[in-house]
């Protein structure tokens, strides 16, 4: 738990140089802080040109200067920001300064979002969203996490809460009001009906939920075929092709094992089985096992074979079949795409293939759940509820809907909320 | 003015069913203890309907009972007609309910207080409180006299600036026929207590002898009919049935007809009403005609013709009374003995209290009962037994106890009322209950008598009585256990099961709806020797087994979060991060643990998590 007492500072935007840098404030100290350095406070939430000055009165820089005091404020504290120019010495300067000031300190780790969320501004799952906005490489990433940020989750779980509320309402008053006469019958036949429809909607959620968790951490597509095929070849010239690539991330040695794309929005990690296969001799090899499982986890697979071999060597569970080295002769069936990493045809007509298959796999409307907490929160929902709908007795009913409930409040993190809330902000870069 | 003044360990105010019980609790455990009332006769008065217990209510009665209570003993000596509520339903949900002659029933609890000589019953009007300190030093007669002592129970029900309303017709008065306590009001607002206002109502009471009955439906009791307490081997009173009927179209057009006589709705009354026990202008004007709003005509005693006419609670002209009396079925001749009537009365915000019922800012000063903001005499008798135990145990220098919504339904009641406050009468209702399925009226005993020995309020013959009782149930829990069969072994002897070649334990199977116990006790003839209450007991047990070891989980959390005290020092300033309107709340509401802030509106999990780890700072700084 940290100390309130004390105010934190950060870089908000991505380190290194840039055209212009953020650097925040929250805390006590704020307006002290913002006086100190600026001469004066600026009128709240105006951006206003103010010149920077270091302890010794020095000018740092020329910058836009915000403030928004407590409570209407990201972390509900006197927040302040500072718009500068980015060069490393400029940066450095000012966190120099404002850190020199009392009770002034360098942020921990997702310092601010926690104290927005100590301070009630955002629940658990708008953190959550948060931290994958932040994030987020490509388009759809991006949608996703801005959906559950803005408390998707948390309205879809308030309308669940307001339907089992009604539903526990009505078993209740058959329970305790039973002795009274003017009490309807039928109450729990409606209440039933009330808890399918949740259970069905909360099942709809789960099943978008490996959708969610894709797009999160994105689609997988494997480059399977014969050692000769030009695997990696085909990753390298697409590697080489600096428009589509995010990062290389295994790339120790000269030719990358993978690469990150991002294909009109969909997240998509290609990853070549070339270096698992042709370093194995022996049939029950490490590498083939590796491939296999790789396969079998992959959303995509795409077999290459030489236009020049077989027609036969297309793998059985290839979704895209290419037929490389195209500017060699050999015969191309209808189904297959030709593809030379020579004169790079066909590249672009392949990664719209891949691109095409994901989006029918994806649902166009961004998924709601999109982690595994939220997801056993859900389904944990859905066993009571399942149980609810065969419980013999009215009170055994309601039973399962109050424990139903009690899930769907730990969906938004209003319960047992300490054991997530470490590993969530570790998570966090500095400054958000 | 110099008097000689008596002192008492304890100083009850109220002679009603939470007067009652606090006196006698504080009794048990042994003070010295005064119970002052305007009339010794009317102790134990049922002011309003002359029945005891119904569905969550009967929980509370049976509490008190295993806490070794007078209300049980009471109802059992009173009662004319017994039936269990929501008999077809679990035994979770359960209410034993009772209806009772109330000369029977006020001669019952006067002669069980009579039982204890530690017991004084002084006549007369308290009109103030002398505090010294912030500490209650005695308690003022209207006549002068003066009480010394450090703790007083208040229980003064409705007649805290009581107001009865009959239509346009206004009487100040704590029930009809008797004075309203004012000095006490102005004293709880000297010393700043919250005060609000509430109303509650009562139907007119008819003469039985003027009811046409032979038209009626009847409904009688449970035959043999069921007792409330342990204590009670038997009910000896004859039994009696109660009549049922409805209101009418011609009803509920003269109701409209009049709507604008009726305090509630001219303006003339501020309080807020219970939204569960309407009077029958609101459920006209509410729920409109239906195919009218069902009366129960229950019979007030056996030698007493008055009949009270549950369903029709209402403060309308006495004029429109009479008439509406005419256009009921059974009713178009009867004889309205008295009209009914509105009162809207004083109560204390109980979130001014501590979960022992004493409040906050003065040491030594208890309430329990309507003041508390609640309704019905079960909810009133059971913070009684609270406050009075609490105060007698203050006295004498022991803890103070605070119930646990985890064990009761008292402690779920007294949790309520102290973190959230009321905003309409409390009444209580299985559904407050989360962990219902434990909290039932067949284990009350279970729960609470042994505690209760451990508190110094249950008195030997009833701990000994519950010994042999709880030996007979974990004797048959063991044979249970111990027994178990094959699904083939249990296809020989009638029970078909799954044939999943599974062991199962005799108590295993009597979960299952369509095995009996007695189909038990054929294959395991030992099995026979148990009595039907501890067949019925351990039965409700195995019912809810699945359910039970799942909610362990929830009730271990719970009370890992009660047991987490958040001290009154806590200083919510030093505890920045917390909202402004949460610190407000917080202030207001002052929980005295991690679970009762975790229930206050508004609440996020952030929050908790601030006030946990100032909490536990706190006490590891305390603990050095």
């Amino acid at each position: 738990m940290p100390s309130f007492a004390e105010t934190i500072v950060a870089l908000s935007s991505a380190p290194g140089k840039s055209g212009v840098a953020v650097v925040r404030i929250s805390g006590r100290q704020t307006r002290f802080v913002l006086e100190t350095i600026c001469g004066t406070l600026p009128p709240p939430r105006q951006a206003t040109l103010k010149v920077i000055r270091d302890r010794s009165a020095a000018p740092l820089d020329r910058g836009l200067i915000l403030f928004f005091p407590a409570p209407a404020s990201f972390t509900g504290e006197d927040v302040g920001e500072f718009h500068v120019h980015g060069s490393r010495a400029v940066i450095a300067g000012l966190l120099a300064t404002l850190t020199a000031l009392p009770n002034v300190r360098l942020a921990e780790p997702g310092e601010f979002t926690k104290r927005a969320f100590e301070a009630g501004k955002l629940d658990l799952a708008e953190v959550e969203g948060l931290a994958d906005l932040i994030d987020s490489e490509t388009e759809w990433q991006r949608r996703q996490a801005l959906r559950q940020m803005e408390g998707a989750i948390g309205n879809a779980a308030l309308g669940w809460r307001h339907d089992l509320l009604q539903a526990m309402a009505l078993l209740e008053a058959d329970i305790d009001f039973s002795d009274e006469g003017d009490v309807a019958d039928g109450l729990s036949i409606k209440a039933r009906s009330l808890i399918v429809e949740v259970r069905g909607s909360l099942e709809h959620a789960i099943a978008g939920f490996s959708t969610g968790e894709r797009v999160r951490e994105g689609f997988v597509a494997v480059l399977v075929g014969p050692p000769n095929a030009g695997k990696s070849s085909l990753l390298n010239a697409i590697a080489g092709r600096d428009v589509a690539i995010v990062s290389d991330i295994a790339g120790t040695t000269r030719d990358a094992l993978e690469v990150r794309l991002d294909l009109h929005g969909i997240p998509v990690t290609l990853i070549d089985t070339a270096g698992l296969r042709e370093t194995s001799d022996l049939i029950e090899s490490e590498g083939v096992r590796r491939t296999r499982a790789l396969i079998e986890r992959a959303d995509l697979v795409i077999s290459l074979r030489p236009i020049d071999s077989a027609p036969d060597q297309v793998h059985e569970h290839a979704d895209i079949a290419v037929a490389s080295k195209a500017d060699l002769d050999g015969t191309v069936s209808d189904a297959e795409l030709p593809l030379s990493v020579i004169s790079g045809a066909g590249i672009p007509k392949l990664l719209e293939r891949i691109s095409d298959l994901l989006s029918e796999v994806s649902i166009a409307e961004p998924a709601l759940l999109t982690r595994q907490r939220q997801r056993d929160a859900a389904v944990q929902a859905v066993a009571a509820l399942e149980r609810a709908d065969t419980a013999p007795e009215t009170e055994l009913i309601a039973e399962d809907v109050r424990l139903a409930l009690r899930a769907l409040e730990r969906l938004v993190g209003r319960v047992d909320v300490e054991d997530v809330l470490d590993q969530l902000f570790a998570g966090f870069c500095i400054g958000k | 003015m110099v008097r000689t003044s008596e002192s008492f360990d304890v100083v009850v105010v109220g002679g009603g069913h939470a007067g009652v019980e606090a006196a006698a609790a504080s009794a048990r455990f042994g003070a010295r203890t005064a119970l002052i009332t305007h009339r010794r006769d009317t102790i134990g008065v049922m002011s309003c309907n002359p029945a005891i217990g119904g569905l969550g209510k009967g929980h509370l009665v049976r509490e008190i009972d295993a806490l070794d209570g007078i209300m049980a003993r009471a109802a059992d000596r009173g009662g004319i007609q017994f039936r269990m509520l929501n008999r077809r339903k679990g035994p979770a949900v359960r209410g034993p309910r009772a209806q009772a002659d109330r000369k029977l029933y006020k001669q019952a609890v006067q002669d069980l207080l009579g039982e204890y000589a530690e017991l004084t019953v002084i006549e007369g009007e308290v009109f103030d409180l002398e505090i010294e300190k912030g500490r209650v030093a005695a308690a003022i007669m209207a006549d002068g006299r003066r009480f010394v002592t450090g703790t007083a129970v208040l229980t003064t029900g409705t007649f805290l600036r009581g107001l009865i309303h009959i239509g346009e017709t206004k009487i100040p008065a704590g029930r009809v026929g008797e004075a309203p306590a004012t000095g006490l009001s102005a004293t709880l607002l000297r010393y700043g207590f919250p005060l609000g206002r509430l109303k509650t109502g009562t139907p007119a009471r008819l003469d039985g002898r003027t009811i046409d009955w032979p038209g009626l439906d009847m409904q009688a009791g449970d035959d043999p009919p069921e007792p409330f307490s342990a204590l009670t081997s038997a009910i000896t009173n004859p039994q009696i049935s109660c009549g049922i009927t409805r209101t009418t179209q011609a009803s509920h057009d003269l109701i409209r007809a009049n709507l604008h006589r009726a305090p509630m709705f001219s303006g003339q009354i501020e309080g807020t009403g219970p939204r569960y026990c309407p009077s029958i202008e609101d459920k006209v004007s509410r729920f409109g005609d239906r195919d009218g709003h069902q009366i129960f005509l229950e019979p007030e005693g056996l030698d007493d013709p008055t009949v009270y006419p549950n369903g029709i609670s209402t403060s309308l002209p006495e004029d429109v009374q009479q008439a509406l009396l005419r256009t009921i079925p059974g009713l178009e001749h009867a004889i309205m003995v008295r009209p009914g009537y509105a009162i809207e009365y004083d109560f204390v915000d109980p979130r001014a209290l501590k979960p022992t019922l004493e409040t906050r800012s003065i040491e030594g000063l208890f309430l329990a009962g309507q003041i508390n903001g609640t309704t019905g005499y079960e909810e009133a008798a059971a913070q009684g037994l609270l406050a009075g135990m609490n105060a007698a145990r203050r006295a004498g220098d022991a803890e103070p106890i605070k119930p646990s919504r985890s064990t009761s339904y008292l402690g779920v009641m007294i949790d309520d009322l102290v973190t959230r406050g009321v905003s309409e009468p409390y009444r209580m209702f299985t559904s407050r209950a989360e962990f219902r399925l434990s909290l039932r009226v067949d284990n009350a005993d279970e729960r609470l008598t042994e505690i209760g020995r451990d508190w110094g309020i249950v008195r030997s013959h009833r701990s000994a009585a519950f010994a042999q009782q709880k030996d007979d149930i974990n004797a048959l829990r063991g044979a249970l256990h111990a027994r178990t069969v094959s699904p083939r072994e249990a296809s020989k002897i009638g029970i078909e099961l799954n044939q999943d070649g599974q062991r199962r334990s005799a108590f295993d199977l009597l979960s299952y709806p369509h095995i009996s116990y007695t189909q038990l006790a054929s294959a395991w003839p030992e099995l026979a020797a148990f009595s039907q209450p501890i067949r019925d007991r351990v039965t409700s047990d195995a019912v809810y087994a699945v359910y039970l070891d799942r909610q362990a989980a929830d009730v271990a959390s719970y009370e890992r979060d009660a047991a987490l005290s958040l001290p009154d020092a806590l200083d919510l300033n030093a505890i920045s991060g917390l909202s402004g309107e949460l610190k407000a709340k917080l202030a207001a509401q002052r929980p005295g643990d991690l679970a009762q802030a975790g229930r206050i509106e508004g609440m996020t999990p952030a929050a908790l998590t601030l006030l946990a780890a100032h909490a536990r700072r706190h006490r590891t700084a305390d603990a050095v």
